[in-house]
């Protein structure tokens, strides 16, 4: 049941160059590219946990945004209530909130597939939405609450040093390491007996339950999965922003965490982050070439739909052996 | 007097609810339909809705700018419910209907893409500023209801939407049309080996969706005026109200937009911080309690 040797062995040979290109790059590319790449990073989690549930499990959620949300909330009112800005603190209340929330929305959400599942996570999504915008007095409302620049690992922002040197350098690196164990461990869940089961559960529920499997305690598990993931997004997202408002508990942004990882191609491992990647680029370079961006963003997805409905990764993946036997 | 005075009130928080339920059923209705007829949850509804809206708003103004007599005014309101039908026209043969054979992921990715582009499509055309069509609003002057002046207009928006229900319902249920897209709503495959045009009736019943939400932003625009980001909430609330009444099924439309017509009247009133997450939350327990909602059919 574990991963091949020869699959392993070949998932290694391409992470390892790809980790060191991360390292190095901030040595080469300017700092406001290193914070892009960031956010991409970020991005990139949390759709590699969203695809847990869609590519893995074979639930569409709408409701994503929720633990997103709670993650990046959760580090507002440790700052706003507690008067803490260590960033292992902020990870830890992130991950616990998104926790909790994805095994309360969860439990009530695995007794449906299909349209019901998106249904439900979305209306589920949308009360936090309209409580974070309607308590303004504890959440800020639309404008939102500021998060100051975290001390990490105990060590504050150098006196004077520019917001933006330490988040393209120290809190760059911080991220990536968090990333690169996100995603070694996201490897080892799907690979191991419980992925597989996820995936038997995917391709046949009816079958999965006849051999035994407890098919809605498989799916709340990688609901709750999912959700901390996604919720660790939101967390180291928002140091980086230096804001949260209401928009990212919004159903709106549950679709572009779905946009991410169709981009990228969710039958694939490695999809879901080259999408959460690219989007960013996408959208970053939308947003500052026309105010138009969203019809941008509309006209590449209704593309990717209907012409590569594999995504990036998943088109490279069918056109790589075409070509080899080509040459 | 002071009896009287909350009777009064009442009525104008139940007239209040009735105005938000007749919209609200327009633009349900019409995603319930959708998804009765086509098993498709279609995201850019609501942004059919807010085409409406402006696409009345912009005909009334320049009416006005001509100076129209008030009363031709009135033939303006269609505009927006047939710009948002032949807008459905347009969209389902060419983007939705290559993707019925494939995962209903894609189905709603699709039209939540759909969704962007319309979103944009309305800042292009109509500019970023909101639209008004107050002029509508005023020809009707106000009645008052013992000390509180109510607008007459508010009445006009749910006689129209009165219409429409009935006019629906005698569509669905007497005509050969009805038989049709009954027939096909519950058995596709069936009907189409019975010799329904299949493609035929998934147009007409998504143009007729697109009709009612289109004249769901018109009816209610002159009282609101159309402003950028109105589909998106409208849609939500659509969600709210046939997850409740039970997708696919126009009864629980109508009983789903009344529900939560009344709900937001009075959340609005009694209790403005909770009333949207009231509404979602009822949404969700409808769901867990009774998925297919409390008229739709069992799933």
């Amino acid at each position: 049941m574990s991963p091949s040797i020869a699959s392993r062995k070949r998932a290694l040979f391409c992470a390892v160059p790809i980790g060191v290109v991360l390292f190095f790059l901030p040595l080469v590319i300017a700092p406001y590219q290193v914070t892009l790449l960031a956010y991409g990073l970020i991005f990139a989690i949390a759709a590699l946990g969203f695809n847990l549930l869609l590519g893995y499990t074979g639930l569409l959620s709408f409701g994503h945004s929720a633990y997103f949300g709670m993650g990046a909330y959760a580090v507002a009112f440790v700052v706003k209530y507690l008067n803490i800005t260590s960033m292992e603190v902020f990870l830890l209340g992130g991950t616990l909130a998104s926790a909790t929330i994805a095994a309360l929305f969860g439990f009530l959400c695995v007794r449906y597939t299909r349209i019901f599942f998106g249904i439900l996570t979305m209306a589920l999504s949308q009360v936090l939405w309209s409580l974070a915008f309607k308590f303004y007095w504890f959440t800020g409302g639309s404008d939102g609450l500021r998060v100051p620049t975290p001390s990490l690992l105990g060590v504050a922002i150098p006196e004077g040093q520019d917001k933006m040197i330490f988040l393209a350098h120290r809190y760059y690196y911080y991220v990536l390491v968090i990333f690169l164990v996100g995603v070694a461990v996201m490897w080892i869940i799907v690979h191991s007996p419980f992925g597989k089961t996820l995936q038997a559960i995917r391709d046949n529920e009816t079958r999965a339950e006849f051999v035994g499997v407890q098919v809605w305690r498989y799916r709340w598990i990688a609901f709750v999965v999912s959700g901390i993931y996604t919720g660790l997004a939101g967390t180291l997202w928002v140091p980086l922003n230096g804001l949260t408002t209401p928009d990212i508990l919004h159903w709106t942004f549950s679709g572009k965490i779905v946009f991410f990882t169709v981009l990228g191609g969710f039958q694939t491992f490695v999809g879901p982050i080259i999408g959460g990647v690219v989007y960013n680029y996408l959208e970053t370079y939308a947003v500052g070439y026309t105010v138009y961006w969203q019809m941008v963003l509309g006209v590449v997805l209704v593309l990717l739909v209907l012409i590569l409905p594999a995504g990036i990764a998943g088109t490279a993946g069918r056109l790589v052996p075409k070509l080899r036997r080509a040459a | 007097m002071g009896h009287v005075r909350a009777v009064d009130d009442l009525l104008v928080h139940l007239l209040n609810a009735l105005l938000y339920a007749s919209v609200l059923f327009l633009i349900a209705g019409g995603l319930s339909l959708i998804y009765g007829v086509m098993r498709i949850v279609n995201l850019a509804h609501g942004n059919l809705y807010a085409v409406g809206a402006y696409a009345t708003a912009w005909a009334v103004g320049r009416a006005l700018g001509s100076g129209q007599p008030s009363l031709t005014l009135y033939l303006l309101l269609p505009v927006g419910a047939i710009t948002a039908a032949a807008l459905g026209a347009i969209l389902e043969p060419t983007l939705l209907r290559p993707l019925y054979k494939r995962a209903e992921e894609y189905q709603l990715l699709i039209t939540f893409g759909l969704l962007l582009i319309l979103e944009d499509l309305l800042r292009l055309i109509f500019g970023p500023y909101p639209l008004s069509a107050s002029g509508l609003y005023e020809t009707v002057g106000s009645l008052s209801i013992g000390d509180s002046v109510y607008p007459g207009y508010n009445l006009v928006v749910v006689v129209v939407g009165g219409i429409a229900a009935a006019a629906l319902w005698a569509l669905i249920y007497k005509t050969k049309f009805g038989v049709i897209l009954r027939a096909t709503s519950q058995d596709m495959r069936m009907a189409s080996a019975l010799g329904v045009n299949v493609n035929r009736v998934y147009m007409q019943a998504f143009t007729l969706g697109c009709f009612m939400a289109g004249l769901g932003g018109a009816i209610i625009v002159p009282e609101q005026g159309a402003v950028l980001g109105m589909g998106v909430d409208a849609l939500i609330l659509a969600f709210v109200v046939v997850v409740i009444g039970g997708l696919g099924s126009l009864e629980g439309a109508l009983l789903g937009a009344l529900m939560v017509g009344i709900v937001r009247e009075f959340g609005i009133a009694f209790f403005p911080e909770v009333e949207l997450a009231i509404l979602y939350f009822m949404a969700a327990v409808v769901l867990l309690i009774r998925p297919a909602g409390l008229l739709g059919r069992p799933v």
